[in-house]
């Protein structure tokens, strides 16, 4: 059966108008040809395998890595700059930071006193497995530390990209809206923590965060969530509470 | 607006400037896997391209065919005809078992009304070729 447009026969011989005027001819006699080569071969298979090989060299050198994602401007960097802070040297950290252009968010890390090495993606819109293997041989990466991945700010194409974290971290800002989850159920559905974030700013905004969570555990049943302001260090320890007990319980 | 060849394509939002970029690191994948199989099954051509896509992907056909042409350009698929197949999303209930159709990851169990696993429609896959 033709895949484009379903016909069964070689005696439909028509032909079909598709977007941008491609115009789909019917295949059914070019077997005559050609010769046909079954693959069955998954897109993502070389970024998986190279994230397997980086999840493999994380579970050697014990290092527990996060894969955090958002849209641009949910507070991923200021989250990152005042978890260093609040974790006060608790154990080692280092950073990725995934950006089209600028290393305006690595030097924001850096002034921290933690490692970080900024990745500039240019055209592309996420970061994949082999960028993060090359970044392991350029940053000094300890064992036994936390390795977070800030991801460049995408709702989108970042869930398909699996980079060998041990979880992606999806933030969520109540500047944004409440039915995110519902609008982009592929990173909700791929996250296993939600950050609810900027929860200081709930007076002046429009945000429900029951209607929020009702939607992100409706893509995903098992999404754990927690809700903070990373300026204002509201119920932020429940956030350190919870990296701390997965650096312990993971490494 | 509406005149624009682009005006009836509805490709991801999130992506920059109205490209889904991940569609063409995707066609660029296909590209490569094409490529490495040449040399193993030596053939010199590809005549005909089946990718087998799940609705729940997040992956756009139409996008992967605006991106085919522009991507194999040059390469040992240039002129390649693409087919896509797409694959309906099916989730199976945790609680009484039965399957759904799914079009969206958050629809729920039609049976029960629980949440379901997706057990189909995630696909992004290279089903065939047509060598030369």
């Amino acid at each position: 059966m033709c895949g484009i447009c379903g016909c069964g026969s070689p005696e439909q011989k028509q032909s079909h108008k598709f977007v941008f005027k491609r115009e789909h001819q019917h295949h059914h006699d070019e077997l005559d040809t050609g010769r046909l080569i079954q693959l069955e071969q998954d897109l993502l298979g070389k970024n998986n395998t190279y994230a397997t090989q980086n999840r493999e060299y994380f579970k050697q050198h014990k290092i527990f890595v996060l894969n955090l994602v958002s849209s641009p401007g949910a507070g991923k960097t200021t989250l990152l700059v005042e978890t260093i802070k609040a974790l006060n040297g608790q154990f080692p950290i280092a950073v990725i930071e995934g950006d089209q252009q600028t290393e305006h968010d690595a030097d924001r890390i850096r002034a921290t006193g933690t490692p970080a090495l900024q990745i500039n993606t240019g055209r592309a819109c996420h970061l994949e497995a082999l960028g993060i293997g090359q970044a392991l041989f350029e940053l000094d990466v300890k064992d036994n530390s936390l390795l977070a991945i800030e991801n460049v700010g995408n709702l989108v194409c970042p869930s398909s990209f699996d980079l060998g974290e041990a979880h992606k971290v999806v933030v969520l800002s109540v500047t944004e809206g409440d039915d995110k989850p519902l609008k982009y159920p592929d990173m909700f559905h791929a996250a296993d923590l939600m950050l609810i974030n900027k929860t200081d700013l709930l007076p002046y905004v429009d945000f429900d965060v029951e209607r929020c969570i009702g939607y992100a555990k409706q893509v995903n049943p098992d999404i754990q969530i927690i809700c903070l302001s990373s300026t204002k260090g509201d119920n932020f320890s429940s956030w350190t509470d919870w990296l701390a007990e997965q650096m312990h319980s993971q490494i | 607006m509406t005149n624009l060849p682009g005006a009836n394509l509805h490709l991801p939002e999130g992506c920059m400037a109205g490209i889904a970029m991940h569609e063409l690191s995707l066609l660029e994948n296909v590209r490569e896997i094409l490529e490495d199989h040449a040399q193993s099954q030596k053939f010199s051509k590809v005549s005909r391209v089946t990718l087998e896509i799940g609705k729940l992907s997040c992956i756009e056909p139409e996008a992967l065919r605006f991106g085919f042409d522009v991507v194999m350009k040059g390469s040992l698929a240039e002129g390649a005809e693409l087919i896509i197949t797409e694959l309906n999303g099916l989730g199976r209930c945790q609680q009484c078992g039965q399957n759904t159709v799914m079009e969206v990851l958050y629809d729920p169990c039609s049976h029960c009304g629980r949440p379901l696993t997706v057990v189909q429609g995630m696909e992004m896959k290279i089903k065939d070729l047509v060598v030369i």
